[in-house]
C-alpha cells in the first residue's frame, strides 16, 4: 500500500501521514468541547393577586464570579402593537442561560404580534401561556435553558400566573420563584403567600390544629413581601443583587417599578 | 535517510514518534471550529459623557506563544462604530470581512441627501450589536460557534453612548464599562471605580476616560502573561471615530510589588 | 380578425418588445379606486376612496398598516395586496428582530420590487394585479414610494394611482410646492382636496368611503422628535377631515388666496 502511495516505505524512518496508528482517545475525552449553555444567574418572581399580578426579577448577570452586567432586565412585557410594549397586558419573565432567554422572549414576542396583526386583538393570557409551552417543548432535544414565569390577567380579571420548566411543563398558579435564589425565596412564599405552616393559635394540638384561613394579599402588601424576598436572596446569594425590577399588571395598565438592592 | 521532496521538513518517526494524524480524519460527526487557536486577550472599554474609549492590544498568541505582534483588534464599523475583539483571531477575521460587507450593502441602501450628506448608512452601534448577537446565536445552535468575546463602542438611535458585549453563546449584555477575557477581573474593577453608574459615566471627561483605559491596559500587561505593551486605542463620539493602532505603553513601574506581602523585600 | 399572440405569458415579448401581460397587470391598477399619497418633511398620508361592490356590501379596506413605521394604500386586486402585505409585514418583523430598528423604506420597497419582478420573468406565473403606495418614515425622513405590478418602484414627492387618478395627480402638480412645509392636518386636507378631484359626477366624500393612512415625525414631551405609529382612520375619525375641505367651506379660503376653485 504504501509503495503506491507517495509516501516513503516502511523500512527507515518514516515520515508518512496516513500510515501512522490513530490515537483513539476515548470520545468525550478532548480537551475543549464546545458547551453551548451558560449559567447566568439571577431570580425571578411572580405573584398573583386578587385582581392584579406582580413580576419581578433582580437586574444582575453573572458568569462565574464575575458580574458582567448590574443592569439586566429580566421582566419583559410582551405582546404589545409597538416594539416599545405600550400597550401591552402581558408579563414574561425568563432566568438561566440569558442568550436562551432573551430568544425565548423575543420568539414569544413575534407569535403575539402576529397574533395581533392576524386577528386585531391582543392574545389571552391563557392563550399565550399554551403557546409558550408549545415553543419550549418544539426545542425539547436542545432546550430553552430558561425558566420562564408567565404573568398577567385571566377572562375574569383575576391576576394569573404561569409557571414552566425548560422543556415546557407548565402549571397555573398563585406565587412561583424562579432561577438561582429559587430554593430559597419559594419556602417563604408558601409560607407568606399561602399560608403554609400557619394556623389558629389554641385551635388544638396535632391534627386538630386549624390552619390559618387564606385571604387574598392586597398590592401594597405583596409589593413588600417581593422587596422583602429578594433582601434575603440578595443577602445568602451571590448571584443576586444590584437591582430590583418589579412590573405590577393591573386592568390599567403595567407599571413598572425600579428599587435598589445590593451591589456587594 | 529519505531525500525525496515529501519528506522534507518534516519530523522523522525514529526520533519523534510516529505522527499524530488522528485530526485528519475526515469520517465521523463534521468538525467545525471546536477551540480557538490563535488567540487574542482581552478588550477594555469605558463610557463618557459624549461617547466611548475602547482599547485592545495588538498581540495575538499561538498558545503561550506571541505568534503575531502586529494584529489589530478594533475594527471600525462605518465610520461610526467600533468593535472590539477578543478570542479566535481566524473568526474575528472572518467577522471582519461580514461586517465589511454588511457596511457596503447598508451605504448603498441610503443616498446622500441634504440633510445627511454623508452616504455612510444608518446602522448603528445598537443595530450593530444586535446583529451580531443573533448571528453569535445562530452559530452557537449550529454548534460551529465563533470563538469570540465581542465589545461593540459606539452611539444608540438617540446619540447616546452605547456599549454592549456579545460573546460566543450569543449572550449579550450591555454596562457602562466593559472588559473581556482577563480584563474582567483585572480591569473592571479599575473602571467601575470611576464608572459605577451610567450617571458617574456621564460625568466622566473624555480625557478622564481616555486615562482610565489607558491604566488598565497597563495593569492588564504587568499580570496577563497573553498580552502585549502595543495596542490600540480608539474613541468614539457623534462625530465619529479616531482610532490609534500604534499606542505603547508608558511610564510602566513595578514598585508597586514591594508594597505586595509575599512578592518584594518584606521579610515578615 | 387580428388576434395578439404575444400575451399568453410573462414572459414572451411581443415583436415590438412589450410583454402584454404585464401592461394588462397595469391596467388592473387603473380598474382600482383611486388612491392619494403626499409627503412633506415630516409627514407622509395616504388617502383612499373605498368601493362597496353593492349597495348592501361593506367597504373594502384600501389602506393597510404594515409597521409602526410604514403602511401602504392599493389600486387592484385585494387578494394579490394581501400577499405582498403579510411578505412585507413580516420583512419588518425580521429586520426589528435582527437589528432592533424599523426597516428603512427603501430597503422595503426593494424587497417587493424584487419579488414582482420574478412574477414577470417567469413561466407560469402571473404578475401581481395591484399597484401600492407604500408611505413610511426612517431615519432619512418620510418617504413615498410608487410600486407597479412590473416591479418598478420609485419614489415621488406626491402621486396617485387607481381610476381616475390623472385628475388627482393634476391637483398634486398644481400644488407641488405647497407641500414640502405642509403640517400634518394641511397635508391630509391637500390629499382630501386631489381625492374629489379624481370623484364621478354628484359623487361625495363621506365618513363611509373615506379612508386616511398617517406617520410621520412628531415632537414628544421632553422635545425629542418621535414617529408617529403609522394609524388607518376610518370612519367617524375622518369627519373632521371631510367637513374641513367640504366645498361651502373652501369659498372663503378661496377668496383668501384670490383663487377661483371650481366647484
Amino acid at each position: 500500500m504504501a509503495m503506491f502511495s507517495q509516501n516513503p516505505v516502511m523500512n527507515g524512518p518514516n515520515y508518512s501521514f496516513s500510515d501512522t496508528p490513530k490515537v483513539n482517545a476515548p470520545e468525550g475525552a478532548r480537551q475543549h468541547r464546545f458547551d453551548p449553555y451558560t449559567d447566568n444567574g439571577g431570580s425571578t418572581l411572580a405573584i398573583a393577586g386578587k385582581d392584579f399580578t406582580i413580576m419581578a426579577g433582580d437586574t444582575r448577570l453573572t458568569s462565574g464570579y464575575s458580574i458582567n452586567s448590574r443592569y439586566h432586565p429580566k421582566v419583559f412585557k410582551i405582546g404589545g402593537t409597538t416594539a416599545d410594549q405600550k400597550d401591552a397586558s402581558i408579563v414574561l419573565s425568563v432566568v438561566g442561560f440569558a442568550a436562551d432567554g432573551e430568544a425565548l422572549k423575543e420568539r414569544l414576542d413575534a407569535i403575539c404580534k402576529m397574533y395581533r396583526y392576524r386577528h386585531g386583538k391582543a392574545m389571552s393570557v391563557k392563550a399565550c401561556a399554551q403557546r409558550l409551552s408549545t415553543i419550549l417543548y418544539q426545542k425539547r432535544f436542545f432546550p430553552y435553558y430558561a425558566y420562564a414565569i408567565l404573568g398577567g390577567l385571566d377572562e375574569e380579571g383575576n391576576g394569573a400566573v404561569y409557571s414552566y420548566d425548560p422543556v415546557g411543563s407548565y402549571e397555573r398558579e398563585q406565587c412561583r420563584a424562579g432561577g438561582a435564589a429559587a430554593s430559597l425565596i419559594m419556602p417563604f412564599l408558601d409560607n407568606q403567600v399561602n399560608f403554609k405552616n400557619q394556623y389558629v393559635p389554641g385551635s388544638g394540638e396535632g391534627h386538630a390544629l386549624q390552619e390559618r384561613p387564606r385571604n387574598p394579599l392586597s398590592r401594597s402588601d405583596v409589593e413588600i413581601l417581593v422587596k422583602d424576598a429578594f433582601d434575603g436572596a440578595v443577602e445568602r446569594h451571590i448571584e443576586v443583587g444590584d437591582g430590583l425590577q418589579m412590573m405590577v399588571i393591573t386592568k390599567d395598565g403595567i407599571e413598572e417599578i425600579l428599587l435598589p438592592l445590593k451591589r456587594d | 535517510m529519505d531525500h525525496r521532496p515529501q519528506a522534507w521538513g518534516r519530523p522523522r518517526d525514529d526520533i519523534y514518534g510516529a505522527y499524530d494524524g488522528s485530526y485528519l480524519q475526515t469520517s465521523g460527526p463534521k468538525q467545525s471550529t471546536q477551540a480557538p487557536v490563535v488567540t487574542g486577550t482581552s478588550v477594555v472599554a469605558l463610557k463618557f459623557k459624549d461617547g466611548v474609549v475602547i482599547a485592545a492590544d495588538n498581540l495575538a498568541s499561538y498558545g503561550s506563544l506571541a505568534r503575531f505582534t502586529n494584529v489589530k483588534r478594533l475594527r471600525v464599523f462605518l465610520d461610526s462604530s467600533v468593535v472590539g475583539f477578543g478570542g479566535d483571531v481566524s473568526d474575528m477575521q472572518y467577522l471582519d470581512r461580514h461586517l465589511n460587507e454588511l457596511a457596503i450593502d447598508e451605504s448603498y441602501e441610503t443616498t446622500p441627501s441634504a440633510d445627511h450628506p454623508s452616504p455612510g448608512g444608518t446602522l448603528n452601534a445598537a443595530n450593530l450589536h444586535k446583529y451580531l448577537q443573533k448571528l453569535m446565536y445562530k452559530r452557537r445552535n449550529d454548534f460551529d460557534p465563533l470563538w469570540n468575546q465581542i465589545l461593540v463602542a459606539g452611539l444608540d438611535s438617540g446619540s447616546k453612548p452605547f456599549l454592549a458585549s456579545v460573546d460566543l453563546r450569543g449572550t449579550a449584555f450591555s454596562s457602562p464599562s466593559l472588559a473581556s477575557g482577563f480584563g474582567a477581573a483585572l480591569a473592571q474593577p479599575i473602571m467601575r471605580k470611576y464608572a459605577a453608574t451610567e450617571e458617574d459615566a456621564a460625568r466622566l471627561s473624555r480625557d478622564e476616560a481616555v486615562q482610565v483605559v489607558k491604566e488598565c491596559m497597563k495593569v492588564l500587561y504587568y499580570r496577563d502573561a497573553r498580552s502585549m505593551d502595543k495596542y490600540s486605542i480608539a474613541v468614539v463620539t457623534k462625530d465619529g471615530v479616531e482610532l490609534k493602532e500604534d499606542e505603547q505603553l508608558e511610564k510602566q513601574s513595578w514598585a508597586f510589588a514591594e508594597r505586595i506581602r509575599g512578592y518584594g523585600t518584606q521579610t515578615v | 380578425m387580428f388576434r395578439n399572440n404575444y400575451d399568453n405569458d410573462s414572459v414572451t415579448f411581443s415583436p415590438q418588445g412589450r410583454i402584454f401581460q404585464v401592461e394588462y397587470a397595469a391596467e388592473a391598477v387603473k380598474q382600482g379606486s383611486v388612491v392619494v399619497g403626499i409627503t412633506s418633511k415630516k409627514h407622509v398620508v395616504l388617502v383612499a376612496l373605498k368601493r362597496n361592490a353593492e349597495e348592501l356590501s361593506s367597504y373594502q379596506k384600501k389602506i393597510f398598516a404594515i409597521d409602526e413605521h410604514a403602511g401602504i394604500a392599493i389600486a387592484g386586486l385585494t387578494s394579490d395586496a394581501r400577499v405582498l402585505s403579510n411578505f412585507m409585514k413580516q420583512q419588518c418583523l425580521g429586520h426589528r428582530l435582527t437589528y432592533g430598528r424599523d426597516l428603512p423604506v427603501r430597503m422595503l420597497v426593494d424587497m417587493i420590487g424584487a419579488k414582482a419582478q420574478q412574477n414577470t420573468q417567469q413561466y407560469g406565473k402571473r404578475p401581481y394585479g395591484v399597484g401600492l403606495l407604500i408611505a413610511g418614515v426612517d431615519e432619512q425622513g418620510p418617504h413615498l414610494f410608487e410600486f407597479q405590478p412590473s416591479g418598478m418602484t420609485e419614489e415621488m414627492v406626491a402621486f396617485a394611482i387607481g381610476a381616475r387618478s390623472q385628475m388627482a395627480r393634476t391637483y398634486l402638480e398644481k400644488n407641488l410646492e405647497l407641500f414640502a412645509d405642509c403640517s400634518r392636518e394641511e397635508l391630509i386636507a391637500h390629499g382630501l382636496k386631489a381625492l374629489k378631484e379624481s370623484l364621478v359626477q354628484d359623487r361625495e366624500l363621506t365618513i363611509e368611503n373615506t379612508s386616511v393612512g398617517v406617520t410621520g415625525f412628531s415632537k414628544a414631551d421632553d422635545g425629542s422628535t418621535k414617529v408617529e405609529q403609522f394609524k388607518v382612520f376610518d370612519g367617524q375619525e375622518v369627519n373632521a377631515w371631510i367637513e374641513g375641505v367640504a366645498d361651502d367651506k373652501e369659498a372663503p379660503a378661496a377668496e383668501g388666496e384670490s383663487m377661483e376653485v371650481d366647484g
